[in-house]
């Protein structure tokens, strides 16, 4: 385990699943540099939108925290990361690079920091003990309003030499949405990351032309964030009368 | 169309008594087709319609360097695509694409949907390929849900794929063919097309955007009948695919059309994340059916054509080549499917209600109606929570990939524990693909431009989603 040692020097193993942390806990995970991926849940059946009705108004389930992951953490998970230990050493990246690893339904993330972003991708695809030749995806994800650090930028690295699939995260605030870009080393990503600021608001410093991509040049806004405003649709012959937008209705989610 | 560097001379199609500002050419004395023209603080800008490029020509000095755009309404760019092209004559020395024509949010709306009608929106999205849409979602929400499909459904899965791939590579030759001018491939291609359409409609109620595979298993067994009409598909198949080879692949036209055009090697696929038959052409025998097999493709017996060549003849091939192997494994699929369940046993999952066709049409079968109204309260509560609310899925994210007929498709989802995504993000082959196009392009013709984007064959409904 690398990185999240200093965590568990306060907290037990297992500690961090979502159910059992409390609001407190779940501050000092964050203060510890923890990664919070959800929002906090109030109520049984998360109704919105109309009064308690099911006298569960007063249950509070607590944000999604992906779990760190303990040694050994199975497969060639355990593989790859020491051999990235072992490169970000010899190439002189830190070890507090990677702020977490988590290992999850047989995929492993590892959530990075961003100064150290280009040099792992870089560490990633040039060491030959690793050679994740192929960026896959690049993907924004904001987690909602209330999240700290809300904005995700995931990157899914694929080796065609070893046939594995890791993942690296990073995430930000949206007041300080900067990313370095990885388009010197995966080209591939021009697109996407022009996608992920164009949906997004995430700035990837250093990326050749970060322009909107999908939608119009002259566009307000970035569409798929939380709290970008829906449209309701307007009722004929009503008098003004709208269906309000989605989520505005009275939802079970 | 805009000439950027503007020459001293007076263009010799402005007759009449045109203004500095603006020269009009439509007097009743002068060529009535002539191209118009008018002074823009970029230079003088013309719009050419049609037939109207001679009144041009003498305007037209060889070492102008000229901006074209194609798009996106053009019947040669594959969709509403729109490609920027600066020439130096006939030679394309920089080619852009702009998309974002046909964006409709589909990742978006998916977060206010359950993960059940997130299928009928990512059925959407790449519209050729409808069905791989589907199952990559469902095998995304599935590994979040940690369930697996049914062996049934997972052979059934495999079946409507492996036919959609056929129609999608049809799809690819006949619109290429038919934007290169052989219009002849493009008819045969859409005839052949139109009998996969008509039996995965015989087999999933549509022709299109079917939402026929669903988290869990798929929507309904397959109906009566089936087997003797994918047999007979597979007989018109065997019979009109040589057809192909007897119409294009010798044809000297449609080879020098293609060959030695569209050049993209190995390690300009891997920088530019190129998967699919482009990536194979280059060399790489990388097919997620046989690296990381899903729906149990490791049990079928098929094979990944490839081919050094990395130009768009040797793609055109390939595509023909997988449309063998896509019904060798549909052939197979007949044998293995076995009687059994096609959704899972979870009720917390599976879809409450069976489905039987009656007077009126596809709907909640009559037996099951009767229960719900009739006899259990807890029934019709059961439904009602699972149809308006869904099911929900424990938190966190996967990314689950099939291989489409364009390459890498990948979902990245995103579950907070509710009863919607968080996230839905496509990672579409055609939207990476596209990049490639100014790799391809560049320092070739005009011609050739539409050859490559042919060969790329991205489809607009995946790249702007």
């Amino acid at each position: 385990m690398i990185v999240t040692d200093k965590n568990n020097d306060s907290l037990a193993p297992g500690q961090y699943s979502s159910a059992e942390m409390s609001s407190a806990r779940q501050d000092e995970h964050e203060a510890h540099g923890g990664v919070v991926a959800g929002r906090a849940r109030q109520g049984m059946f998360g109704v919105a939108g109309s009064g308690d009705t099911s006298g569960y108004g007063g249950l509070t389930l607590p944000a999604y925290v992906p779990p760190p992951a303990q040694r050994p953490y199975g497969g060639w998970f355990d593989e790859v990361t020491d051999e990235l230990v072992a490169a970000m050493r010899e190439r002189g990246i830190p070890a507090e690079a990677i702020q977490q690893v988590t290992v999850d339904r047989g995929e492993i993330t590892y959530y990075v920091h961003r100064e150290h972003l280009l040099a792992l991708c870089r560490t990633l695809r040039d060491d030959p003990a690793l050679r994740f030749e192929l960026c896959s995806t690049v993907s924004g994800v904001d987690y909602g309003t209330e999240v700290a650090q809300r904005l995700h930028s995931v990157y899914h690295l694929t080796s065609m030499t070893y046939r594995r699939r890791i993942r690296l995260e990073v995430a930000v605030d949206v007041d300080d949405a900067h990313i370095p870009s990885v388009v010197e080393v995966y080209p591939t990503a021009d697109w996407q990351e022009r996608e992920a600021w164009d949906m997004f608001g995430i700035i990837f410093d250093g990326h050749p032309a970060l322009t909107r991509i999908l939608m119009p040049d002259d566009w307000d806004g970035h569409p798929q964030r939380k709290d970008y405003p829906l449209g309701g649709i307007p009722v004929e012959y009503k008098g003004g009368a709208e269906i309000p937008p989605p989520d505005q209705r009275r939802a079970y989610s | 169309m805009t000439p950027q560097q503007q020459g001293d001379t007076e263009p010799a199609h402005t007759v009449g008594s045109g203004t500095a500002d603006t020269v009009s050419d439509a007097t009743s004395s002068a060529d009535p087709y002539a191209a118009t023209a008018r002074e823009t603080t970029e230079g003088r800008v013309y719009t050419v319609t049609g037939g109207d490029w001679d009144s041009l020509i003498e305007d037209w000095k060889h070492d102008e360097r000229i901006v074209v755009n194609m798009g996106p309404q053009h019947p040669s760019t594959h969709g509403v695509l729109r490609l920027v092209l600066e020439l130096e004559g006939e030679v394309v020395t920089q080619a852009r694409s702009v998309i974002g024509y046909l964006h409709t949010g589909i990742e978006k709306n998916c977060e206010y949907r359950t993960w059940t009608q997130g299928v009928t929106f990512v059925t959407r999205a790449d519209y050729l390929a409808p069905l791989f849409n589907e199952a990559a979602y469902c095998l995304a929400t599935e590994k979040l849900l940690g369930i697996t499909a049914p062996r049934r459904a997972q052979v059934i899965r495999v079946l409507l794929m492996e036919l959609n791939r056929c129609s999608s590579h049809l799809v690819a030759i006949a619109t290429g063919g038919m934007e290169l001018g052989a219009l002849t491939g493009m008819t045969a291609g859409f005839r052949e097309r139109e009998e996969v359409l008509h039996l995965l409609e015989f087999l999933t109620g549509l022709r299109m955007n079917h939402a026929f595979i669903r988290p869990g298993g798929v929507a309904q067994d397959l109906p009566e009948g089936y087997e003797t009409k994918i047999r007979d598909f597979l007989t018109v198949m065997d019979s009109r695919l040589p057809d192909y080879d007897k119409l294009l692949t010798g044809q000297p036209i449609w080879k020098q059309r293609l060959q030695n055009v569209g050049y993209l090697p190995l390690d300009g696929c891997l920088q530019l994340g190129v998967t699919g038959p482009i990536l194979r052409c280059a060399g790489l025998e990388w097919d997620l059916r046989k690296v990381e097999p899903y729906c149990g493709y490791e049990e079928y017996t098929f094979e990944v054509p490839t081919s050094t060549d990395a130009d768009c003849y040797a793609r055109y091939l390939l595509r023909v080549e997988e449309i063998h192997q896509s019904l060798k494994i549909v052939a197979q699929c007949l044998d293995k499917l076995e009687p059994g369940p096609v959704m899972v046993e979870d009720p917390k999952v599976a879809w409450p209600a069976k489905l039987s066709i009656g007077a009126d049409g596809l709907g909640n079968s009559l037996e099951h109606v009767r229960k719900i109204m009739g006899q259990s309260m807890e029934s019709l509560i059961h439904h009602f929570k699972l149809v308006t609310e869904g099911f929900a899925v424990p938190p966190g994210q996967v990314y689950s990939s099939v291989e489409s007929p364009r390459g890498e498709l990948g979902y990245h989802l995103v579950s907070d524990g509710g009863t919607r995504p968080m996230r839905v993000h496509i990672r579409d082959p055609s939207f990476i693909n596209l990049q490639s196009m100014p790799a391809m392009s560049e320092g070739g013709l005009v011609a050739d431009v539409i050859a490559a984007v042919a060969s790329i064959d991205p489809v607009m409904g995946g790249v702007d989603r």
